[in-house]
């Protein structure tokens, strides 16, 4: 139990239901390292933000249990779990100043008051409002108010802070920054994160893995580069990133390749992922900066397409094409200054790698 | 700063037609403030009626009471003169006099000798019968010296006290109601004294209702304060429930929910029934539970309490379940969350919950008038007394104009202690 492979946080076989009647949770195994930045990344309704509750004590287990740091945590409640957390709006005392909010956890902690007053600067130096700490809350502005919540779950150093969509709130830009803050604030203090939100971005920005949730059930669990190159499924290749997707049915497979007959009449190789027999439906799944326009070199599947509207985005064209029975079919091509003029009604050629071609399960 | 510029400035920015564009724009602005102002119109009327007018007229009342001037008009102008020493002299007789005789002549309501004794005999408990009894005789005195014929009428205006108070009750303003009001009274050389110890009511009963108005208040905090937390943290359904529940009293008679309570409370009412029933009590010691404090206190939480509940409910309903999740992630216990963090955020509820519920209960008339009894009335009871049943308004005015100022002191020191502003009444 004492070797460093031991993981930090363990979810074993965790089901949660509100109702009694649906599962919002089904049967949840999930290992956190620690030290780890792990994201909990799906849509609204997933069951992300309540494996969150569960771990934080506010939402008791159904079924299973939670380890932290290899002791089962379902009968601990909140405030002796020693877990910071980071509420969706920030939840900052509005009655309490700043320093207040931060000192808090110090006083029910019983420690002195000179000990309280040295770690409330130091963590509002760290999140650089040293100056603010007299301000109400309210007189904060967003960004203040996330970084003043950020600082008051760390400050009584936590091994595990859990973060619930903590930059909804913010607009693009601060929210982007923040980003980079709460990154850099993990890796100076190597605290374990547990991050939940709906935003990819976010998830494959900040992350160390990544866990995709849909429907209850981890879809994937992977490293973000991992979830964007080798999706496991289609909802996976559909959540994170943009995606092409082509309908048809497995004709032959060879090893790691397979042969697809498309719904628009076309033959394509592509990867086997998820994919049994022959006769299977599939879903084909391209990102479209992998498709290239009239290649120039030789490529594994070319078919012949139409274009249908064109896009300018300054660094790269989208281009929305007609191919294989599919007129939403979207091509990234790269702004130069060689490159043949196109318009729409133009008849092309669309190209790619069969390893770019995903054949994953079929979705309809 | 660009609107003090362009006032300031004779190049004004004009609108298109050479009309400066301030101008423009508050005649664009008068009709939508004046048509504003006229729906709000029937209602300033209707306050001012019902408001202003009847406290202002109280407020007069409580100060100016002219019914020994309207008696005696020539006697009140010249006895001001007087040096009170010994008797007044004799032209001061000679009006007295003559304005009795006028008085006996004319029978206009308020202006009788009737009132003028009624007027006396609160300075001076016991001079009614001296003025009824010479308002008999008064036209047999056909030529003075008046000072000697009056004499003769009634040994007791030999006594220079009925002339001192005489004079003091001329004065058409007097302070007099107030001192009565606070068991006051002047003595025989016109000093400011206590009043007899028989007469020593308003002060306590004052007291009494401040003293009950903090029990009441207390008791309807305790009770509300955990129902409105529920009713804040329940699901809507079942809490949709029990806000009917809580609202039902007030969609019941004020009357009818006192009356319930006489039934519930009575010796031979339902509670001493089980008492005895269950042999906590004996038959003959049935507890005592209504026309007194108790009947009063228990009747008035029960009604109040709804003006407790609602304010602290809105702001509960406000402070969000992530405040007590935050403190308990930082480790707080549920005890230290909720008192240093969930309680300091209900105090805007509880400050307009208790300044309400006391401001009514000092003010309350119906419930301890029904079930006080002896010693559970309110000053409100004694108020409604003098104006209904001793007919001394200026006395009830005086005494309403205290209760006024009382609440207005309160409400100032709350002021300086909570913050009007952090008042909520959801």
């Amino acid at each position: 139990m004492n070797s460093s492979a031991d993981p930090f946080v363990s979810f074993r076989e965790v089901q949660k239901s509100y109702d009694g009647e649906i599962l919002v949770v089904k049967n949840l195994n999930l290992d956190i390292a620690k030290g780890e930045f792990l994201t909990m990344l799906g849509p609204s309704g997933s069951g992300k933000s309540t494996c969150l509750m569960m771990l934080a004590g506010f939402e008791p287990a159904t079924n299973g249990e939670i380890y932290l740091g290899g002791r089962p945590i379902n009968k601990v409640p909140p405030h002796k779990r020693g877990i910071g957390m980071v509420f969706q709006n920030y939840a900052l005392f509005p009655h309490m100043s700043v320093s207040e909010n931060l000192a808090y956890p110090l006083q029910v902690r019983k420690m002195s008051g000179a000990d309280v007053k040295a770690k409330v600067k130091r963590a509002l130096d760290m999140v650089e409002l040293g100056d603010f700490g007299d301000r109400r809350p309210a007189q904060l502005s967003g960004g203040q108010q996330q970084r003043v919540a950020v600082a008051r779950a760390l400050v009584f150093e936590p091994d595990l802070v859990l973060m619930d969509e903590p930059l909804g709130a913010l607009d693009k830009q601060l929210r982007e920054q923040m980003q980079y803050e709460i990154k850099h604030i993990h890796e100076q203090l190597g605290v374990t994160v547990v991050y939940v939100t709906h935003d990819q971005t976010e998830a494959l920005t900040m992350s160390d893995r990544v866990a995709v949730f849909n429907d209850g059930v981890i879809q994937q669990l992977s490293t973000p580069d991992d979830l964007y190159e080798r999706p496991q499924n289609a909802f996976v290749a559909q959540f994170i990133g943009e995606n092409n997707t082509l309908s048809g049915t497995v004709e032959h497979i060879d090893g790691s390749k397979c042969t697809v007959k498309t719904d628009g009449g076309d033959t394509v190789i592509a990867e086997k992922v998820n994919v049994d027999k022959v006769g299977d439906r599939t879903t084909l799944s391209l990102r479209p900066e992998r498709v290239e326009l009239d290649p120039s070199s030789a490529m594994d599947d070319v078919l012949p397409g139409k274009i249908e509207e064109l896009i300018y985005l300054g660094d790269h064209i989208r281009v929305r094409v007609d191919v294989a029975g599919n007129d939403e079919f979207i091509v990234k091509v790269r702004n130069r200054s060689d490159m043949r003029p196109l318009a729409a009604g133009q008849a092309v050629q669309i190209g790619w790698n069969s390893s770019d071609c995903k054949a994953l399960d079929f979705t309809g | 700063m660009s609107e003090v510029s362009a006032q300031q400035n004779p190049n004004a920015i004009l609108s298109d037609d050479g009309v400066p564009l301030k101008q423009k724009l508050a005649r664009t602005t008068r009709t939508l403030k004046w048509r504003a102002f006229l729906l709000t119109l029937p209602l300033v009327l209707f306050l001012f009626i019902s408001f202003v007018l009847p406290i202002g007229q109280m407020l007069l009342r409580s100060v100016h009471n002219p019914s020994a001037s309207n008696v005696l008009p020539q006697f009140a102008e010249i006895i001001q003169d007087w040096d009170e020493q010994g008797l007044p002299d004799e032209a001061v007789f000679a009006a007295f006099v003559d304005d009795m005789q006028t008085a006996k002549k004319n029978r206009e309501i308020g202006k009788t000798i009737g009132n003028l004794a009624t007027r006396m005999n609160y300075e001076m408990p016991g001079t009614r019968s001296l003025f009824t009894s010479t308002g008999r005789k008064v036209n047999k005195i056909k030529a003075g010296p008046y000072k000697e014929a009056l004499l003769k009428t009634n040994k007791k205006w030999d006594n220079p006290v009925i002339w001192r108070t005489l004079k003091r009750v001329s004065r058409d303003y007097t302070p007099a109601f107030y001192l009565a009001a606070l068991d006051r009274k002047y003595d025989d050389d016109g000093n400011i004294v206590r009043a007899d110890e028989l007469y020593q009511i308003y002060v306590s009963n004052f007291g009494k209702t401040l003293g009950m108005s903090v029990v009441i208040t207390f008791f309807c905090f305790i009770l509300a304060f955990p129902v409105a937390y529920l009713l804040s943290t329940l699901p809507m359904r079942t809490s949709n429930l029990l806000m009917i529940l809580v609202l039902l009293p007030f969609w019941t008679s004020l009357l009818v929910r006192t009356t319930a309570w006489i039934a519930i409370l009575q010796t031979e009412g339902i509670i001493n029934d089980i008492l005895v029933y269950l042999g906590v009590v004996a038959d003959d010691g049935r507890i005592q539970m209504i026309y007194n404090q108790t009947g009063t206190i228990i009747s008035m939480v029960h009604i109040l309490l709804p003006f407790m509940i609602l304010p602290l409910y809105s702001v509960m309903k406000t402070i969000s379940p992530s405040y007590m999740r935050a403190a308990r992630s930082m480790g707080g216990t549920p005890f230290n969350a909720f008192r240093r963090i969930y309680f300091p955020q209900t105090l805007p509820g509880i400050a307009a919950g208790t300044l309400l519920v006391f401001i009514l209960s000092i003010g309350f008339y119906i419930t301890p008038a029904l079930v006080g009894g002896e010693d559970g009335i309110l000053i409100s009871n004694l108020i409604a007394y003098h104006i209904q049943k001793s007919l001394n308004w200026s006395l009830g005015a005086a005494l309403g104009a205290i209760l006024l100022v009382v609440i207005l002191v309160l409400y100032w020191l709350y002021n300086k202690l909570v913050g009007i502003e952090k008042l909520s009444f959801g």
